[in-house]
């Protein structure tokens, strides 16, 4: 995956992500993904290329339970999230739906900044910056849900759950 | 190893001792969803062929979010919801009836139980000393189809609560000034217990916010003690058979231990936009508001009620601010009723909405205009939350936003009492 940087600050919550205005969008997610992140950034729909990264601060996602949030960032084709910190529900609700969330330091990843990364491979490269992001990796369970395609597709190829 | 309350019940759903950090595969005793995020966990139920419910009589769907629907897209998700009942026989809970989380603990939870929702304010079911936590509509949905959900141990922070609150002071000001403390991520992950003597004292409308808003510090889940409070309002909704003791071990261990003094604590007001963001009331005092909401399952109960109308009674709300009283569920409502509380809102300038969620989600039914501030006793103040991100959101008990709908600015509600 490559793709350029989209930079946010602290405390990103779920309404910034999809805001509850467009409660009625819920069913259809093309619809409520053009209004992703628009109150942190009014632009960002609009302007984010397949395989580009939303990068946050500390506590990306926290609030609401509503997987629509990690759902439309998916929706947008965003490779990844990179944040330096995860609130619990919307960390597993990008899990459950196949979307990388990727725990790091992100003080020195700056806004258009081009990232490149290999998951399987662990790393994350700054093209920019020339230098090498390490991340926390993701919980042995979770790699394999992310593997399997998400939690539907866990559960259906393994008839349940599987640890 | 001594055990907390998180451990007890999740060892008796697996089947197994854990400690935190241990992954596990835990049976689910009761589950939710909403209007918001329901629909989803159908939708991904259907494409995995299991429309069914392990626990039918213990799964409920809420509508209670867009309620009523003010949208033909939501009134088709209301119905996605009740056709699902329909086809599974779990449980609808209608139009009317409630926010999900005061539905829960006036008729669900028990203590002990392993319960989850697809909304992060399942932890309220906490206060009752049960396992409630939010996750999202696949993982609810599969938790109603399957009966079980995967769970990571939490570590546990104890929350040790000693003296007693001064009059016009109450536990909403407690949890904004913890989450002040510890910052909104600053339990992320972990299970927050609310222990000590005191903890034991607080009734348990102050357990249901104290609970409530745990996930505010990015907490898993908030637990109390099933003790002699919780046997008593059991009883008193008529549910006595569903009460079990539950307490910690002795030699439990605590990732950490906070302790506040409610003596200390002073009416607290949540600055916009984020929730720990908080000051004690002379700070805000001044802060011109447009709109006074007492509602949502952080403080639309009968006791938030009543507090409210002794505040407001033979007075009226200041010219050009809407008061808007939401009630927590039909119970919450008729009692209110019964004993006159409504007549002193609707007397004072107030303006009485159906039991849900009301304006807290940004729906309908109180949405922001450009510029425009709420006090709320809600929640949450995210940037947006009211339906509009160019207004601004301030949280405090149902006692400071009374008293500020009075006045038309911020007040500390103590000058009223």
């Amino acid at each position: 995956m490559k793709g350029k940087v989209f930079k946010f600050g602290d405390d990103i919550s779920t309404d910034h992500i999809t805001p509850g205005r467009y409660f009625h969008l819920r069913g259809d997610m093309a619809k409520l993904a053009e209004h992703t992140l628009e109150d942190a950034d009014p632009s960002f729909a609009k302007k984010v290329q397949p395989g580009d990264f939303v990068v946050g601060g500390r506590n990306f996602g926290l609030g609401s339970s509503r997987e629509h949030a990690p759902r439309v960032i998916k929706e947008c084709k965003v490779s990844a999230v990179l944040a330096r910190s995860f609130a619990r529900i919307f960390y597993r609700n990008s899990i459950n739906v196949g979307l990388p969330v990727l725990e790091c330091d992100t003080d020195g990843i700056d806004a258009g900044d081009e990232l490149e990364g290999n998951l399987a491979q662990g790393v994350i490269r700054n093209l920019t910056k020339g230098e090498e992001i390490n991340f926390t990796p993701i919980p042995e369970f979770m790699r394999g849900l992310l593997a399997d395609g998400g939690l539907a597709a866990h559960i259906k190829k393994h008839g349940g759950f599987k640890l | 190893m001594g055990q907390t309350l998180s451990e007890k019940i999740i060892s008796e759903h697996c089947g197994r001792q854990v400690k935190p950090g241990d992954l596990v595969i835990a049976d689910v005793d009761a589950a939710m969803v909403q209007d918001g995020t329901g629909p989803l966990s159908v939708k991904e139920l259907e494409k995995a062929g299991l429309v069914q419910a392990v626990h039918p009589e213990r799964t409920v769907l809420f509508l209670d979010h867009a309620s009523p629907s003010p949208r033909s897209e939501l009134s088709n998700a209301h119905n996605i919801l009740r056709s699902f009942a329909a086809r599974t026989g779990v449980i609808v809970s209608e139009i009317g009836e409630g926010v999900c989380h005061q539905r829960m603990v006036e008729e669900f939870a028990r203590p002990g139980d392993l319960l989850v929702g697809a909304d992060s304010h399942t932890v309220t079911s906490g206060a009752l000393g049960a396992f409630a936590t939010g996750m999202g509509s696949s993982d609810v949905g599969f938790a109603i189809a399957l009966g079980k959900v995967w769970l990571r141990v939490p570590e546990t922070f104890k929350i040790e609560l000693t003296g007693f609150f001064k009059p016009g002071v109450f536990a909403k000001d407690l949890m904004l000034s913890v989450i002040g403390h510890i910052g909104a991520d600053g339990a992320t992950y972990k299970a927050m217990e609310f222990l000590g003597p005191v903890a034991h004292t607080l009734p348990m409308h102050e357990r249901f916010v104290l609970s409530n808003m745990a996930v505010e510090a990015g907490a898993k889940a908030g637990l109390f003690a099933a003790d002699n409070v919780t046997k008593a309002y059991l009883e008193d909704a008529g549910r006595g058979e569903d009460f079990t003791a539950l307490a910690p071990d002795d030699d439990a261990v605590y990732e950490k231990t906070f302790s506040f003094d409610l003596g200390e604590i002073e009416p607290t007001v949540s600055f916009p936009h984020t929730v720990d963001n908080t000051r004690k009331v002379g700070e805000a005092r001044g802060i011109k508001i447009d709109q006074a909401f007492i509602g949502t399952c952080s403080n639309g109960r009968l006791e938030d009620l009543r507090i409210a109308a002794e505040i407001v009674k033979g007075k009226k709300v200041a010219s050009g601010v809407r008061f808007l009283i939401v009630p927590a569920s039909r119970k919450v409502y008729l009692e209110a009723m019964r004993e006159g509380l409504m007549e002193t809102f609707i007397e004072a300038g107030g303006v009485i909405q159906p039991p849900g969620c009301g304006p807290c989600v940004g729906i309908h039914q109180g949405v922001l205009g450009d510029g425009e501030v709420c006090i709320s006793a809600q929640n949450r103040n995210f940037k947006g939350r009211m339906g509009n991100p160019e207004g601004s959101i301030y949280l405090a008990s149902p006692a400071t936003v009374a008293a500020s709908a009075l006045t038309g600015k911020i007040t500390d509600p103590r000058e009223f009492l």
